[in-house]
């Protein structure tokens, strides 16, 4: 059983070798067009039939100063012929446009992997500044990988020369090049990146043909120049097409995919979406797609801060239409207060929180599943309400879909967690079929109850009614103080506070009841070791447990999707395992939540490094657990 | 909305919720809370389409009495749930209720954002200049030296000044009254007739914790004195023969500020008095900057200049974005570059490049 990080020995110019996947990252200054670059090669990749999964990994300065370390900027992408779940460990190829990017990510490179360098980046400045006191190109120091170093940055010149740009300008065509290399390298077609580019320079038809002419000049040198400096040859990659299930397929990123969900989600309860925003990093992508989407009856709103971003989606919500707001940690602890009052107010609401690492600004541009806490517990008052995680950026659509559902059916807040890895990474995607999503269309309050009108009257769910402003003889009054049980007055009598705090528990906790049993990914229900995830985390779990059985250990992988309330088996299920393994990219949130649930000894693996974990690290941790 | 069933006359008791009301006896938030339901058959409003919106503090309770839709959200936030309800339903009048700690200290930013978008609403400022049920504490319009429990030697910083704040942020109208005033419902409907954000600081006396903090104005003897009441096309006189003679604010043109005339055998266009124009911006700065004491008060609609609602700009962009375009999901999902992997298809040729606006 192959996988992402095992065979990864590049073919040799015979072929007789396939590698059924290959990581490749291409690193340079985050001015360099290097998460262009990428995203291209992954658009190229997909179409190719290739499975994938990307990491995009820049800095939180903008334009960080010119060749610095710290303005490296990487995307990273493991695509193959096998079902691909992570971004891949260490990468088998590195394109390194400057002496920093060289720095920064050759010690992630697998030993014998090929380097492939900008030599004309490395001048005694762009050394200096990457802290090297000699060139490593020269002195030996890349031993244990192989180069290839050629004047990209030469080479790109001369291929735009025809077009008369500057040189700024001229230079600016190096990541095109590039592509163009990579694209010659691993078989790639360069007609998308072509239709691509004449689209995006409508404007320029010159910037176009000069991007075009980089590419082609790229993937020429790639053909043409087989033999490499230092008579190295230049590899060539060919992977079979990954065996797909039939059906229409496009590639997703995690924050087109919620954007795309909430809109589905909207049109399945039969409802106006209001989404309220304020930019972050690294949600506001989010934002930036369902703006551009109006004639879904979206209405997105730029707020003045973080707060009235979520006030004024629970003032739509409110009136009558799907309030939604999205966020990072830092403003969903802003939004701390309005949450409460829309448990309070029992008003349907969806809160995305792109995580990011935390505490406080933390690392903004950084992945981390550090807000379990701030999610399930992270209010004044008891203040329960739903949430739940996406695992991928496919499957964060069917979760912003749920998330909209729960809101609805419930008339409660619902978290949806995703995080900054979900959202800038871009995977294959089987587009779905829009009329098999199961409709849960919202009825409003038409008229007073029998014996009069009780805003807080429950459903066998203990939902109450939601009553739209504008409907004749139903004018109440609600807001942040405890409310009268039925009437909905204001009311601070000890027992009254008492059932309406156990209600309000006891409406959170039946969303159990509408969700599916836990499954188990892989391997049996029950045995020696359960690896339990959330989030992100799914991939490299999937492919640590895949491993661990392909040698014969008894280990299984469960992915939690309802975070809170979790499903009603999963406690019994849990227990079914002798030992159970929660890896993390926090300090062992979910495991804490395990452990107080079922009293099981849930161990935890985590990882705060702001970056995913290797299939490596969780499949050592297995190890230890099953000898 | 659009009740078919003929209308009939409301009066101020069908505004009356069966809520007992729970300000301290004497607060002026009850005649505040009467000349709004005074004002509200007068308008034409229907309860069903009616929403107020508060924050928090004693004036936010003021929903629980008014018998329409209400909201009393959180501390400094109205503008901002009133926002939402507006974009939701622009169909609904809305209200929102707010004081001058929710309204400029923990809710400034959005008191500022909503009047710099002209949400179509209407916000009373309730100002007592005090914090009312948290107990006294000095609020940001309190006057330096103020002393209260948080201040015990008095305040030491300078008091905003709700109006001028308004005005600042971009407000379109801007309308001072106060809680016993006669003429209150006349400036409440004035603000309702203006479409987009309406203004309007209301004075209003905490009888507990500020006690007759604007009877030097306020109070009836001597009235004609100290209140300037503008109304629009007509000079800003005040005073009368039987107090102190009648006066007149005119311009200084010199200094380019306002200054207080003498009107004599009541020619008050040769004393040069200002003839009130709520559309002149410039001057309504001035009003909102007179100093009370060596001027009048300047009450009743100091601006109002109507300019496009929030609101509608936001329809009006929906709309011509969603022009000639079908809210077709599965169109939406199957953008950008797609490929297809089919029965026999094998994936090395399977590429079908379709390039959408996804891109």
């Amino acid at each position: 059983m192959a996988s992402a990080a095992e065979i990864l020995t590049p073919k040799d110019a015979e072929g007789a070798l396939s590698p059924e996947s290959v990581v490749v990252r291409f690193a340079g200054d985050s001015g360099d067009g290097m998460q262009l670059t990428g995203g291209q090669f992954t658009l190229s990749t997909a179409l190719a039939g290739n499975d994938l999964a990307t990491f995009p990994d820049f800095p939180a300065e903008i334009r960080a100063p010119q060749g610095t370390l710290f303005g490296v900027s990487a995307f990273q992408i493991n695509f193959g012929s096998s079902d691909i779940t992570t971004a891949g460990d260490a990468p088998d190829v590195l394109v390194a446009m400057n002496p920093a990017a060289l720095k920064t990510n050759v010690k992630d490179l697998k030993p014998g992997g090929l380097i492939i360098a900008d030599s004309g980046e490395f001048t005694k400045r762009n050394l200096e500044k990457a802290k090297y006191e000699a060139s490593p190109l020269e002195d030996g120091s890349l031993g244990a990988w192989r180069v290839l170093a050629f004047d990209i940055s030469q080479l790109t010149m001369d291929s735009v020369k025809p077009f008369g740009l500057g040189n700024k300008e001229a230079l600016r065509c190096k990541n095109m090049w590039t592509l163009g290399l990579a694209l010659w390298m691993f078989d790639r077609s360069r007609e998308p990146i072509i239709e691509w580019l004449k689209a995006k320079f409508a404007k320029a038809p010159e910037l176009a043909e000069a991007n075009i002419a980089a590419l082609n000049a790229g993937h020429a040198y790639g053909e043409t120049a087989e033999i490499g400096a230092e008579g190295i040859t230049l590899p060539q990659y060919s992977l079979a097409a990954a065996p797909q299930p039939q059906g229409l397929y496009r590639t997703i990123t995690g924050a087109d995919s919620i954007a795309y969900g909430l809109v589905a989600g909207a049109q399945l309860a039969q409802l106006p979406m209001f989404y309220g925003g304020y930019p972050i990093t690294p949600a506001s992508a989010v934002l930036h797609s369902l703006s551009k989407l109006k004639e879904f009856g979206v209405t997105t709103f730029q707020a003045e801060d973080e707060i009235a971003a979520i006030a004024s989606a629970i003032g739509a919500s409110y009136a009558g239409q799907l309030g939604v707001t999205c966020s990072s940690g830092p403003g969903i602890a802003l939004k701390g207060e309005a949450l409460g009052l829309a448990i309070m107010t029992e008003l349907p609401l969806v809160i995305v929180n792109v995580q990011r690492g935390g505490p406080s600004t933390g690392l903004p541009t950084k992945t981390e599943q550090s807000d379990l806490y701030q999610a399930v517990y992270g209010r004044n008052g008891d203040a329960p309400l739903p949430v739940i995680a996406a695992r991928s950026p496919a499957d964060a659509f069917e979760c912003a879909i749920e998330a909209c559902r729960i809101a609805t059916q419930y008339m409660t807040p619902v978290i949806l967690l995703s995080d900054g890895y979900i959202a800038n990474a871009a995977e294959p995607w089987k587009v779905p079929d829009v009329s098999s999503l199961a409709p849960f269309p919202v009825e409003f309050l038409a008229q007073a109850q029998e014996g009069g009108l009780m805003p807080y009257a429950r459903d066998e769910k203990l939902k109450r009614p939601w009553i739209k402003p504008g409907t004749p003889g139903l004018m109440h009054r609600i807001g942040g103080i405890e409310k009268a049980q039925n009437t909905g007055h204001i009311d601070y009598a000890p027992a009254n506070h008492q059932a309406m705090t156990d209600i309000r528990r006891n409406k959170v906790l039946g969303v159990a009841n509408s969700i599916p049993d836990q499954a188990v990914e892989q391997g049996a229900a029950g045995g020696k070791l359960a690896v339990v995830g959330w989030g992100s985390t799914f991939g490299p779990i999937h492919q640590a447990v895949k491993r661990a059985r392909a040698k014969g250990k008894d280990v299984s992988h469960i992915h939690i999707r309802h975070i809170w309330p979790m499903p009603n088996n999963l406690g019994d299920l849990l227990k079914s395992y002798e030992r159970i393994l929660v890896p993390e990219m926090n300090t062992g949130q979910l495991k804490t939540v395990l452990r107080d649930q079922y009293l099981v000894d849930a161990k935890p693996l985590n990882k705060t490094s702001g970056q995913p974990f290797r299939i490596a690290e969780i499949e050592a941790a297995i190890e230890e657990m099953v000898r | 909305m659009n009740d078919m069933t003929p209308v009939q006359k409301m009066t101020p008791k069908d505004w009356e919720t069966d809520q007992e009301v729970r300000w301290c006896p004497g607060c002026g938030d009850y005649a505040i809370l009467k000349a709004v339901q005074r004002t509200l058959p007068e308008i034409g409003a229907r309860p069903e389409n009616t929403v107020f919106v508060s924050g928090i503090g004693c004036s936010s309770r003021f929903p629980y009495y008014v018998e329409s839709y209400g909201f009393h959200t959180i501390h400094g936030r109205a503008p901002a749930v009133a926002t939402g309800v507006k974009l939701a339903n622009p169909e609904l009048d809305v209200w929102i209720i707010t004081g001058d700690g929710d309204a400029l200290s923990i809710g400034g930013n959005h008191t500022m954002h909503v009047l710099r978008r002209n949400l179509n609403c209407q916000i009373l400022l309730f100002n007592n200049e005090i914090y009312g049920l948290t107990k006294g504490q000095y609020s940001p319009t309190s006057r330096e030296g103020t002393r209260s429990p948080s201040t015990p030697y008095g305040s030491v910083d300078h008091p905003a000044k709700p109006a001028a704040f308004a005005l600042g942020a971009g407000a379109r109208f801007v309308a001072r009254g106060f809680d016993v005033s006669k003429n209150l419902p006349d400036v409440l409907k004035a603000a309702y007739a203006h479409k987009g954000a309406a203004f309007v600081e209301i004075f209003q006396n905490c009888i507990v914790y500020n006690k007759d903090v604007f009877e030097d104005f306020a109070a009836p003897k001597g009235a004609e004195d100290r209140q300037l009441w503008l109304k629009d096309g007509e000079p800003m006189l005040f005073g009368s023969e039987k107090t102190g003679g009648v006066k007149g604010i005119a311009l200084d043109r010199e200094n380019l500020r306002l200054k207080v005339i003498d009107v004599v055998d009541g020619d008050w266009q040769a004393a040069g008095v200002i003839v009130h124009d709520v559309k002149n911006r410039s001057v309504a700065h001035m009003l909102v900057e007179m100093p009370f004491g060596a001027f009048p008060m300047a009450l009743g609609v100091l601006y109002d200049d109507p300019a496009p609602s929030f609101e509608e700009g936001v329809i009006a962009q929906n709309r011509k974005a969603s022009e000639g375009k079908q809210p077709d999901l599965q169109r939406l999902l199957s953008l950008g570059q797609t490929w297809v992997v089919g029965p026999e298809t094998e994936a090395a040729d399977a590429g079908s490049a379709n390039v959408g606006h996804e891109l």
